[in-house]
């Protein structure tokens, strides 16, 4: 099903040097419209240096990046932002002392002009974050509630909203589950689902199998900064995926 | 049975709800905007108490806000710096130089309008090389940036003017740090006047939290407080929100060297030391955390005249300075202490 979907995203050769330490060597991915792609791979296999380079973070040493097939330079998170390409990150990019709207605007709120001078326009940021967190089903109190005051899991909810809030066509999941009590994990993986079948494409990196299995539609591995193996979900099984991330065909 | 358990889930829950939003911790947000505020009234309460005759007098009142006129200004420009989570000690040495710099143009015979902007600019330059400093050469961490230029301001003040005061300004200079206005076309006496420094507090506080709260750049400050990193990922130039901070922090002490200027009628050398000290201790108290993110521009003011009372109460009280030091010292750690506690019960952890 996935190939026939629109290609959004596609990373070709991307290779990246820290110095003399070489963290990626010619890798490639896809993601197509509707798709969650997993990224599997051991603690230093480069997932989380691939992410960066996909969302603007990290420039990388060599490769090109293709959205919606044509070839864009990212100088910044903002550039990839401008594409429609959202990160969601592991240790959840929130300001914990800032209210849930003003975080999901964070960087793009909306201004009022009084004069010559622009003003957040506070009512506009509510009624979007409301009618936002309604649409994707996620529920707090009240979108004026600090960050700070959330559980684990409200707080992904809302770092999943903030990715989403800018008609995003590819959101990127960095360990989305990592730091969830067990019941809290169903409901971000039902988040994930449910962005999917808005169309949006999602990259999931994870080390928890079940996300994996529960949320992708094909999965990839990365062992030592390189593609190592990759394969559609119903072609695979939890066994040889695990092989692949300690490095075994 | 299943419809049972589900209804004593639900009034579990409801109950949990109600918990939630009982009176006390609904009080909680507003202890912790306004409490500050509700110190300073216990305060001034006292003090009359204690003082019936003179505190609460118009000559009094003035005095106090004449006193705490320039030292609320450097502690407006650290309260912005400690909302990104950062320090700047060199408010103190910033002024004292706008100061001297100031004194200097006025004695080369420059016209006053001239005088007037030389110290705001001086400021915001040495607030530019702090914010310069800590972003471009990547200094660890704002104390060293701003320890270092607290030595360096100071000592270009003292080599500029040779470190003896320069004294005798304009009556134009003067004016906002000495300036009247009259208000006996309210029917009130001659002495019955009204600061300028006390507008120009008004107006300079409500300038900032305008900025601070409904700007995106003030919110982005508070973000770059509450999370770095998030600040990043959303794509805001951290480093030039921060040189921004650090450029306004240096204005606001070029200002406050203007109304020293005003008050004293001289540039001195020992102006302003160790007032980077007095700046912090009323961002504390007034409710700002170091670690960033958190605090109110409402929250300074109460906090510079929670200090300025203090003194000037002691004053009229007579008791020796040492004592108000001891005081000080012990309403800053009182104040984080409940603010700890206060921390304790209002988030999750």
């Amino acid at each position: 099903m996935t190939s026939t979907n629109k290609l959004l995203l596609e990373a070709k050769g991307i290779t990246k040097y820290f110095g003399t330490i070489t963290a990626l060597e010619n890798v490639n991915l896809k993601v197509h419209e509707g798709e969650c792609l997993g990224v599997v791979g051991d603690n230093g296999a480069g997932k989380s240096t691939l992410m960066k380079v996909l969302s603007g973070l990290y420039k990388p040493s060599a490769g090109a990046l293709f959205f919606e097939g044509k070839q864009h330079v990212l100088d910044s998170p903002k550039d990839s932002q401008n594409l429609g390409l959202e990160m969601v990150y592991q240790d959840l990019a929130l300001a914990g002392n800032l209210p849930i709207g003003e975080n999901i605007f964070l960087g793009r709120e909306p201004t009022k002009n009084i004069g010559f001078l622009k003003f957040l326009d506070f009512k506009k940021i509510q009624e979007m974050t409301s009618a936002h967190l309604e649409k994707l089903k996620i529920n707090v109190k009240s979108a004026d509630q600090k960050v700070e005051e959330l559980s684990g899991g409200q707080r992904q909810a809302v770092a999943i909203a903030r990715s989403t809030a800018f008609n995003a066509k590819v959101v990127i999941m960095d360990e989305p589950t990592a730091a969830l009590a067990i019941k809290e994990v169903g409901k971000v993986l039902d988040l994930i689902n449910k962005l999917k079948s808005t169309g949006v494409g999602v990259i999931v990196i994870s080390h928890r199998m079940d996300d994996i299995f529960t949320v992708c539609d094909r999965v990839m591995a990365l062992f030592q900064g390189t593609n190592f193996a990759e394969s559609q979900l119903d072609k695979t099984s939890r066994d040889e995926v695990i092989g692949w991330i300690m490095g075994k065909k | 049975m299943k419809s049972l358990v589900g209804l004593w889930e639900k009034n579990k829950m409801d109950d949990k709800e109600k918990k939630q939003d009982s009176l006390y911790v609904k009080l909680i947000p507003y202890f912790e905007k306004y409490g500050i505020l509700l110190l300073l009234v216990i305060m001034i309460l006292v003090m009359h108490i204690l003082q019936p005759d003179v505190f609460l007098s118009w000559r009094n009142v003035t005095n106090v806000f004449k006193q705490i006129s320039w030292q609320s200004m450097l502690a407006l420009g650290v309260f912005m710096v400690i909302v990104t989570a950062g320090i700047d000690l060199s408010v103190g040495s910033i002024m004292m130089l706008s100061l001297m710099i100031l004194a200097i143009v006025a004695k080369a015979g420059a016209p006053w309008f001239i005088v007037v902007l030389v110290p705001l600019f001086a400021g915001f330059l040495c607030g530019l090389i702090n914010g310069l400093g800590i972003t471009l050469l990547r200094m660890p961490h704002p104390f060293i940036m701003t320890l270092g230029t607290l030595y360096i301001f100071r000592g270009t003040g003292n080599l500029i003017s040779g470190g003896t005061p320069i004294s005798g300004f304009t009556d134009e200079v003067r004016y906002l740090g000495h300036g009247r206005i009259d208000l006996t076309w309210l029917g009130l006496e001659k002495s019955q006047y009204l600061p300028v420094s006390l507008v120009l507090i008004a107006v300079v506080y409500f300038v900032f939290w305008v900025f601070l709260n409904h700007s995106r750049t003030g919110k982005w400050i508070y973000a770059i407080g509450g999370n770095p990193s998030a600040a990043r990922a959303s794509g805001i130039n951290v480093n030039k929100i921060l040189i921004i901070v650090y450029s306004l922090c240096g204005f606001l002490s070029g200002i406050g060297a203007l109304i020293l200027a005003g008050r004293t009628d001289s540039g001195y050398p020992n102006a302003g030391l160790q007032s980077e000290l007095d700046a912090i201790a009323a961002c504390i108290i007034g409710g700002a955390s170091f670690f960033g993110g958190r605090g109110t521009v409402l929250g300074v003011f109460a906090g510079v005249m929670i200090m300025g009372i203090l003194r000037n109460g002691l004053n009229l009280m007579d008791v020796s300075s040492f004592w108000q030091q001891v005081l000080i010292g012990s309403i800053i750690v009182l104040a984080v202490y409940v603010d700890v506690l206060r921390r304790d019960f209002g988030t999750r952890k």
